[in-house]
């Protein structure tokens, strides 16, 4: 009975195979877009999600304080309200810190014979490595008493490596000049990728942050230094002791605003999906409602399919069908339509999500999730819109239907 | 014999608007096994509500309507259906064979909705077996578009014949066909009622008529004549004098 209704449908269908496919065109741009979308917004949360992983593990950031010039807010970093001894402070203090490293960021001219290079050089401490979960390919980091005594030994990473001494030479054990110090290399880095604002991690020199302070930028503050929490479950109560030692230390009484921030890797991960999550859900309000406008497309035509064949279903009625008979028979016809117009539309989705990449470098991820709910979307519309026109069929009069011009 | 139709003071009244229309007022008959009945009658007679009402198509507003012993008075819309799948075989004027689809396909219609739904092959089989009987053999992959008028109304005899019917209904089986096809047509019905067949025909063609045993004429929702056919044509012979005549034209131009 199902087999021959099915039979029945697609030959109704087929036989205004232009009807049927301008019907489904509906359907499939709706389906093709949640399809789409879905799989750009997930495609976007895998990627800043590895981006905020590429940060270390369990990471609180503390940032300098703001500083406005001319009117102008510079942001949180600018201000150098951070010294050494806040940092060994947090270090030696806050419970459930596992490892701490500031962070001194400078650009610099880097020579290696007569190959030359302008990388990012950052000082950092002894901890970096580890609070960053960043292995060395080759060699190893530097110790306390490297940065303690100011030690012109320097990480170098994977792009600037490649720059500076070519392809196959390991870089550890050779010296690189920087600014015209000469330092020697100790470790080469695992290559990283590319971060957030799309800058190549990779192109990178590591040094002692008392080197880079004293010989490459001069500073005598941090801008900014990351520690590492024990565990996830650590991260909360890290943060806020170490907003409640700085508040002490830099004796800010109640009501004065901080002059430094600090954040965990969950809440940047999170500032940093919500665009793409409203993005997503904006995009997926306008899919729904062009399967809607499909869905009364599909009703529409399934309408008008009951008024041709009116005499149709009055022989039917007159032989014998019972108009659950006639009613199961134009739902499913309306099922089908709207099951070819989603199958179709989940190519079309996949198509577009799959060339996305290749156009706008963005990265797309299809879940299975998306194809079944997609699936399951276009064969309820089918049965919501559809089922108006057939019990409209079912309760047809046989005689009035009979004689139907 | 066994009565397969009876109506006992069978009264239908249609509300149209306010007014109440009253198209067949109290009618009384009884049609037997092997019967072939000619309704006759004007429009507005009332032959066509007598027709929808013996077809289980609609109900009486009055009296009593039994069909092979079964009240169909108070049965619902579902029971009707069931009903006129198992007992009812429908001609109509029209054809109203199913476009774009094959002769058999055709035939096997009723057979969708019989209950229990029989297997493809018994399906198959049985259409093909019908249209035999109709003298449709070898034409079964024929769609509507490719078949004359007289074929089609064959294909239609031969779908109203697959489910074994305890009765044949037609209404205005000849309508739309020539006189030459008319008496063919006819003349399956005949042969049809040999074999036992009950065979109700709707007609306004008093020649189409004296093929049948009995003619009932309606006129004003009411009963006005009910006679046995004297002087009944039998098809066979018609169509036998009809090529006599034809020759004879073409003997002498």
């Amino acid at each position: 009975m199902i087999g021959a209704t099915l039979k029945l449908a697609i030959r109704a269908l087929h036989r205004n195979l232009l009807r049927t496919l301008l019907t489904a065109l509906g359907m499939i741009i709706g389906v093709a877009a949640v399809i789409a979308s879905v799989s750009m917004g997930i495609g976007a949360k895998v990627q800043v999600e590895s981006q905020i992983a590429s940060l270390g593990q369990n990471v609180v950031m503390v940032l300098s304080g703001q500083v406005s010039r001319g009117g102008f807010n510079m942001g949180f970093g600018t201000a150098g309200t951070l010294t050494k001894e806040d940092f060994d402070a947090v270090r030696r203090e806050v419970p459930g810190v596992k490892g701490a490293s500031p962070e001194v960021r400078s650009f610099a001219q880097l020579a290696v014979g007569n190959q030359n290079a302008n990388a990012q050089v950052i000082g950092v401490g002894g901890d970096y490595l580890e609070v960053r979960a960043w292995p060395c390919t080759s060699g190893g980091t530097f110790g306390e008493s490297e940065v303690r005594s100011a030690a012109k030994v320097a990480i170098i990473g994977r792009t600037t490596a490649k720059t500076l001494f070519g392809d196959d030479v390991d870089p550890v054990g050779q010296i690189v000049r920087i600014k015209s110090a000469p330092f020697t290399i100790v470790g080469l880095l695992q290559a990283k990728g590319m971060n957030m604002m799309g800058q190549d991690q990779d192109d990178i020199v590591l040094v002692p942050y008392t080197s880079a302070m004293k010989r490459l930028t001069g500073a005598t503050t941090f801008r900014s230094f990351l520690t590492q929490a024990e565990s996830p479950d650590d991260l909360a109560s890290v943060q806020t002791e170490i907003s409640e030692l700085l508040r002490q230390r830099h004796k800010m009484g109640p009501g004065r605003d901080d002059d430094f921030l600090v954040r965990t890797q969950q809440e940047i991960a999170e500032a940093a999906t919500a665009t793409s999550r409203v993005m997503t859900m904006i995009i997926g309000v306008v899919a729904s409602v062009s399967l809607v406008v499909g869905g009364i497309g599909i009703m529409n035509i399934m309408l008008v399919s009951v008024t041709e064949r009116t005499r149709e279903i009055g022989v039917r009625l007159a032989v014998g069908a019972r108009g659950w008979d006639v009613l199961f028979q134009f739902l499913t016809e309306s099922i089908v339509l709207s099951l070819v117009g989603g199958l179709l539309g989940i190519a079309l989705g996949a198509t577009i999500s799959q060339s996305v990449p290749k156009l706008f470098q963005v990265p797309t991820v299809i879940p299975a999730w998306s194809i079944i709910v997609a699936f399951g979307v276009s064969a309820a519309t089918g049965i919501i819109f559809g089922f108006y026109p057939a019990l409209k069929a079912s309760r047809l009069d046989p005689i009035d239907a009979l004689r139907y011009e | 014999m066994k009565p397969v139709i009876q109506l006992v003071d069978f009264s239908k009244t249609y509300a149209s608007g306010e007014i109440e229309v009253k198209a067949v007022r109290g009618v009384s008959l009884t049609m037997l096994e092997g019967e072939f009945v000619a309704i006759m009658g004007a429009s507005g007679s009332g032959k066509s509500t007598m027709m929808n009402t013996i077809g289980c198509l609609d109900r009486p507003t009055e009296g009593k309507y039994l069909l092979d012993g079964i009240d169909v008075g108070t049965l619902d819309r579902n029971d009707r259906a069931d009903l006129r799948n198992k007992k009812i075989g429908f001609v109509f004027q029209g054809f109203n064979l199913l476009a774009r689809t094959t002769a058999v396909e055709n035939v096997e219609l009723p057979m969708l909705y019989g209950r229990p739904v029989l297997p493809g092959r018994e399906q198959r089989r049985r259409a093909m077996e019908s249209l035999a009987m109709v003298g449709l053999a070898g034409r079964e992959d024929h769609t509507p578009n490719r078949l004359s008028g007289g074929q089609q109304q064959r294909v239609a005899i031969a779908r109203a014949l697959v489910n074994r019917p305890a009765l044949l209904l037609a209404d205005e089986p000849t309508g739309n066909l020539d006189s030459r096809t008319s008496i063919e047509i006819m003349g399956i019905f005949q042969r049809l009622n040999d074999t036992g067949m009950t065979v109700v025909m709707v007609t306004h063609e008093l020649d189409i008529a004296s093929y049948c045993k009995r003619i009932v004429v309606m006129r004003d929702g009411l009963i006005k004549s009910d006679t046995e056919v004297a002087g009944r044509l039998l098809a066979s012979e018609q169509l036998a004098r009809l090529d006599a005549e034809q020759q004879a034209v073409q003997l002498h131009p």
